[in-house]
């Protein structure tokens, strides 16, 4: 027992050692970014990557510049975004409507889920054709493909996530007198919500997706036209910044997901903060 | 449907004739029993002797097959796991399904009574397991049963967190009164706790015996050992053969032997 009192504890190295280094590992992080910058600027100036395959960064800056100060860049990405928005909002109302068909009812189940299977193994984007032939080429085939697009992985996660609610909770809810409502409301909504968030995350993912091929037919404004236009044009500026746009609102959507989680997901071990 | 299960009756629990089945396999077989109001009775069985399935049935969430079945409708049950539901805070945990005017000042008495007061507002993962399952109880409670069913709810714990919770469920029982039917594996737990302790052999009822040791009770009081001797002999554990303790491998009962043919 008295060998006990010599034993050291040591606590303060592994955190100490990690905070020594954060500050050069973020640092190096950029170095090799900017690294490539400069010998793109450089290789560009010196003409060993001619502009009509892909500008140089100074250039493409600048063009940025000009967008954002003209309102070009902003009337077309809100045009996007409200396309996006749009078809997500009711791809994603349809979805959870027909998960809670399916999910919370047998009979709904039997009614709805062949069709809704069979529908979701067809590629939204093969029903171009046919949607312009029924809706014309206008807003609401665009809108109806990012629909088509966002539908289905609500509908099957959320699905998913009322069906594999642990039957011992059903149970435990059942011995506490709750009756159907409350047991929808109490115990398999919250509990299916983890599900849903994975289903909207696919959906978010889907929808830009969808919104970058719809805006290259026939359209007069969105990031996607302004992506074609520039390619008719030959301006690689134009096109990397239409790219740069599209993953910057990818990670900022990501973001708002992630956030809306940790606000509906308190209660789950990982963003339980003690 | 020819099984009469009425629910209501005023005082405890009543079983006449009640048989559960699955198939042709009959977990509970004209199973009679009465529980006073008040009563602590524990239900001692191997594994597959119907202890579970009467429980089962006894809180209402199994049908029986026939017979009567009468009990409360006043009644709580507490399983092995605490079955909490996750993304709610204990004391919105311990409300669930409660009618009540003052829901909240509800559970914070309760939840004082099982002594986590100061963790209303916590979500059941930032939980220990005794925590939990104190939650739990505070949730039965609340409820006011006049039954209280305890199916293994400390089989779970660690030895320490257990011999709190045993005070604590005798403390509990005697404040607030309950008919109490405690379904455990372990015989020690149901001399500790019970008034009286019934074994279970293929759905029916192979011993009672009424424990009538003083309280707060011990496991090295007097008469304690006697009563242990005789439950793990109709149990089929010798008291020098630790090894069989493990009924469930034991190659007799694997083939359907009664256990009587064994140790008696």
């Amino acid at each position: 027992m008295s060998n006990a009192s010599t034993i050291t504890v040591s606590r303060t190295t592994p955190s100490a050692r990690r905070r020594k280094w954060t500050t050069p590992d973020f640092v190096l992080r950029l170095l090799s970014p900017l690294a490539i910058l400069l010998l793109w600027e450089i290789a560009s100036r010196a003409g060993l990557i001619p502009a009509r395959v892909i500008a140089a960064p100074s250039e493409i800056s600048t063009t940025l510049w000009e967008l954002i100060r003209s309102g070009e860049l902003l009337r077309h990405l809100l045009v996007s975004l409200q396309r996006a928005v749009t078809g997500l909002s009711i791809g994603v109302a349809i979805g959870v409507s027909a998960a809670l068909i399916t999910g919370l009812s047998k009979r709904g189940e039997i009614a709805l889920d062949s069709p809704m299977q069979m529908l979701r193994t067809i590629p939204s984007l093969a029903l171009v054709p046919l949607f312009i032939l029924w809706f014309g080429i206008g807003e609401f085939t665009k809108v109806a493909l990012i629909v088509m697009g966002t539908t289905f992985p609500i509908y099957l996660n959320l699905f998913a996530g009322i069906r594999n609610i642990d039957p011992k909770l059903v149970e435990a809810a059942n011995t506490l007198g709750l009756n159907r409502r409350e047991l929808i409301w109490h115990v398999i909504l919250p509990g299916a919500l983890p599900s849903f968030f994975v289903g909207l995350r696919y959906s978010l993912g889907i929808s830009w997706l969808a919104l970058v091929f719809v805006e290259q037919i026939n359209t007069t404004a969105g990031i996607g036209f302004l992506a074609s236009d520039a390619r008719d044009f030959m301006r690689t500026d134009v096109i990397v910044i239409c790219l740069l746009i599209y993953s910057l609102l990818g990670l900022l959507i990501d973001g708002l997901i992630r956030t809306l989680e940790r606000l509906a997901l308190a209660w789950r071990p990982s963003f339980i903060r003690t | 449907m020819n099984a009469h299960s009425k629910i209501d009756f005023p005082a405890a629990v009543s079983l006449r004739g009640v048989v559960r089945q699955f198939g042709d396999n009959r977990v509970i077989d004209r199973l009679d029993l009465d529980i006073a109001p008040g009563e602590f009775v524990a239900l001692l069985g191997a594994s597959g002797s119907g202890k579970t399935t009467l429980l089962r049935s006894l809180a209402g969430l199994d049908p029986i097959e026939g017979g009567e079945l009468l009990a409360p409708r006043a009644r709580a049950a507490v399983f092995q796991e605490p079955r909490l539901m996750p993304w709610k805070r204990a004391w919105k945990n311990v409300t669930l399904g409660l009618r009540v005017a003052n829901p909240r000042e509800r559970a914070v008495q309760a939840l004082t009574e099982v002594g986590l007061a100061h963790r209303l507002e916590a979500y059941p993962a930032t939980l220990s397991g005794g925590e939990s399952q104190r939650v739990a109880l505070a949730r039965s409670l609340v409820r006011e049963p006049k039954l209280l069913l305890l199916d293994e709810p400390f089989a779970a714990l660690d030895a320490l967190t257990r011999i709190r919770m045993h005070r604590l469920i005798i403390d509990l029982w005697q404040r607030h009164t309950p008919a109490v039917l405690l379904v455990t594996h372990d015989v020690d737990e149901a001399i500790l706790l019970a008034d009286r302790i019934i074994v279970l052999q293929h759905g029916r009822i192979a011993d009672a015996l009424q424990v009538d040791l003083a309280r707060p009770r011990d496991n090295g009081q007097a008469g304690f050992n006697a009563i242990r001797t005789r439950l793990l002999a109709l149990l089929g554990v010798e008291k020098d053969d630790p090894e069989s303790i493990g009924r469930d491998h034991n190659p007799f009962l694997a083939q359907g032997y009664p256990l009587n043919a064994i140790a008696i």
